[in-house]
């Protein structure tokens, strides 16, 4: 792999980050009033008589923030705030650090989003590939339509008619949460066995809803690939029908679909904070919704960004790993 | 870029005349022959044009104002006084429904086409024009577009929470909604700008507006069309996301914020099913026929797709 690219995709990846702390820095500067002002005064209107403490907690800010420094430097002082992940205290809930909560909620994300994003691409993927061979049983192309029909609807819809059906109709899965109540997470079976049982209806809305989107997507790359020259010198040599499947039509077929996982665990990320929300699972999604419900303006900016990092890094991580795969990406300039 | 290649495989093909609408049938057995053929346009597009007209001529038949809070008594479950029920807020839940189609068809058709329209310009300054301008536009929707769209709705929306309106929501939207169809629109007329007939326009005078006027615009109608309707459908599910999330408009009875106050009252743990059921069955309904519907257009700007296995 070409050193150049590796740091070509390094500064793109910072461009993004920097675009993500910027939108975060202007956006509530562009908005009538002062947010964190006012949050902290309707919260001390409920509270009670505080108004000394708001004034104290508003100037601490300003000084923390250098909120009383001209913008430009105000922006610096951001930057850095962003790049140390320092998105200081939780409005709502304020001994807390943001930071500290996002990172209590950040690997139940991840997990939940990685394992099913992952499921649903394989599952989708080998659909699409059978759908186009005329040698795979039938029954795979009675399952396209209702996977595209999936496909269609957002994550979360799916998620509602779930817990409807396989949570309160016949209940055969736990409601909601992310763990039974009164257990402690820890590494142990039981506890690993509860938390799946958990998560096996947010990643079932998750995998069922992408499956129809992957097999759409290997479709299309299956006709084309099945079109090509050693396609047809393969079946003429005599190999093993598998073998052409698997090696020839399969292997090629499939890379496209590798960067479209990148690209689209921004999108599925998207369903699942949603996802998340209906199913009281203690992630991210959760975490933003009840930030936006109080308000909680450096929580909501704190997950914003955390999340952008943590997609970042995945397509960092996939396009880097891309040349392995397709032993012809050289990444040199055309 | 002119020395780049061009792979003739990468080349999609436009739509020839098609046997079915040739001039020796009638048109009734034209329309007959094409429906048979891509039946997902028909369907399609008879689901949106159902969902159109039940918000068109609901309201002369169901009292609107019902829609609001406090109209009925809450908590009530389908009677025939009240058709779907009412909520936690004493909203009737039919009224609320009709009420709120039209809005988020409005968000999306809005968002759509302002995306889109940004889209083609975006797209076609980069394609056509190429050089420096090429390279602003292709590096931003590159970098933009591996943001996660909905957390930079949720920055946007939940600073402006308290006036968020069904217009403000669908310009929200739309600041995001053009980065695809810049990004494929683009690389549509990067395939374009050599042709021939794009060659002999420009040898005989034309200047760069005209020919992306006259000659590209109309060979991309059926690929724009398919986009615009792509674009309305991620438009609307970016609005349904950001109002189940509640940050949809909060005085007015959308569908998203019918989602959202029946997950904020649980009222799928509380048996509330004709809460949650009424939206979810329309949004089905929508995006489904928006799905079939852009299946069935890419079908037709892009005949390669037709065949089948």
């Amino acid at each position: 792999m070409q050193l150049s690219y590796v740091i070509r995709r390094l500064f793109q990846f910072l461009i993004v980050l920097w675009a993500a702390a910027t939108i975060n820095f202007i956006l509530p500067r562009l908005a009538p009033g002062n947010p964190v002002r006012d949050r902290l005064v309707s919260q001390a209107s409920q509270g009670g008589p505080l108004q000394e403490g708001i004034e104290d907690m508003v100037r601490s800010y300003n000084k923390e923030f250098g909120l009383d420094k001209p913008l430009y430097v105000q922006y610096g002082l951001y930057l850095s705030h962003a790049a140390k992940l320092d998105f200081g205290y939780s409005i709502a809930n304020y001994p807390n650090r943001v930071m500290g909560m996002i990172r209590n909620a950040l690997p139940w994300t991840m997990g939940l989003l990685l394992v099913s994003s992952a499921i649903s691409f394989v599952l989708g993927t080998f659909l699409g590939a059978l759908v186009t061979w005329s040698r795979a049983p039938k029954v795979f192309r009675y399952l396209i339509g209702p996977a595209m029909a999936l496909s269609a609807i957002p994550q979360y819809q799916l998620g509602l008619i779930l817990i409807f059906l396989l949570a309160i109709l016949f209940p055969i899965f736990p409601l909601s949460g992310g763990y039974s109540i009164g257990t402690i997470p820890e590494l142990s079976g039981s506890f690993l066995l509860d938390m799946l049982r958990h998560s096996l209806l947010p990643g079932l809305s998750v995998v069922l809803v992408g499956i129809g989107f992957w097999a759409l997507g290997m479709r299309g790359m299956m006709i084309t690939t099945k079109g090509e020259d050693y396609i047809n010198f393969a079946e003429a040599k005599g190999l093993k029908d598998h073998r052409i499947f698997y090696s020839y039509a399969m292997r090629n077929a499939v890379l496209p679909q590798v960067t479209s996982f990148a690209i689209n665990l921004g999108t599925v990320i998207s369903g699942l904070v949603v996802v998340e929300v209906i199913f009281g699972y203690p992630g991210m999604g959760s975490l933003l919704f009840n930030a936006i419900s109080g308000s909680d303006y450096f929580l909501i900016y704190g997950i914003v960004y955390m999340t952008v990092l943590v997609i970042g890094l995945a397509t960092l991580a996939v396009d880097l790993l891309y040349p392995i795969l397709d032993p012809r990406i050289t990444y040199r300039r055309a | 870029m002119a020395e780049m290649p061009i792979d003739i495989a990468a080349i999609p093909s436009f739509p020839l005349p098609d046997r079915a609408l040739s001039p020796d049938r009638t048109p009734m057995q034209a329309i007959a022959a094409y429906c048979r053929r891509n039946p997902n346009v028909v369907v399609g597009s008879t689901m949106l044009l159902t969902l159109i007209l039940i918000s068109l001529i609901g309201p002369f038949f169901i009292n609107t104002k019902r829609a609001d809070p406090l109209s009925a008594l809450p908590g009530q479950p389908p009677s025939q006084q009240y058709l779907l029920g009412t909520d936690d807020q004493g909203r009737e839940l039919l009224p609320v429904m009709i009420a709120g189609l039209p809005d988020t068809l409005r968000i999306g058709f809005l968002a759509g086409a302002i995306g889109l329209g940004l889209g083609i310009i975006l797209g076609f300054a980069a394609g056509y024009l190429g050089g420096a301008v090429d390279t602003v536009i292709r590096v931003t929707v590159d970098t933009l577009l591996t943001l996660p769209g909905i957390l930079i709705l949720i920055t946007v929306a939940a600073s402006i929470k308290t006036f968020i309106s069904i217009n403000i929501m669908a310009l929200v939207i739309a600041s995001i909604a053009w980065r695809q169809p810049t990004r494929i629109i683009r690389a549509q007329v990067l395939t374009l700008r050599e042709r021939a007939y794009v060659q002999v326009a420009r040898r005989s005078g034309m200047n760069a507006f005209e020919i992306m006027l006259r000659e590209l615009l109309p060979n991309l109608f059926p690929f724009l069309a398919a986009s615009f309707v792509s674009a309305v459908y991620g438009a609307i599910l970016f609005s349904i996301g950001l109002e189940a999330l509640g940050l949809g408009p909060q005085n007015q009875p959308t569908l998203g914020m019918t989602v959202y106050w029946s997950i904020r009252f649980n009222a799928i743990l509380r048996g509330m099913w004709w809460w949650w059921l009424p939206p979810i069955v329309l949004l089905v309904v929508l995006f489904f026929g928006l799905l079939l519907l852009t299946i069935g257009l890419d079908e037709i700007a892009n005949p390669r797709l037709r065949r089948t296995a």
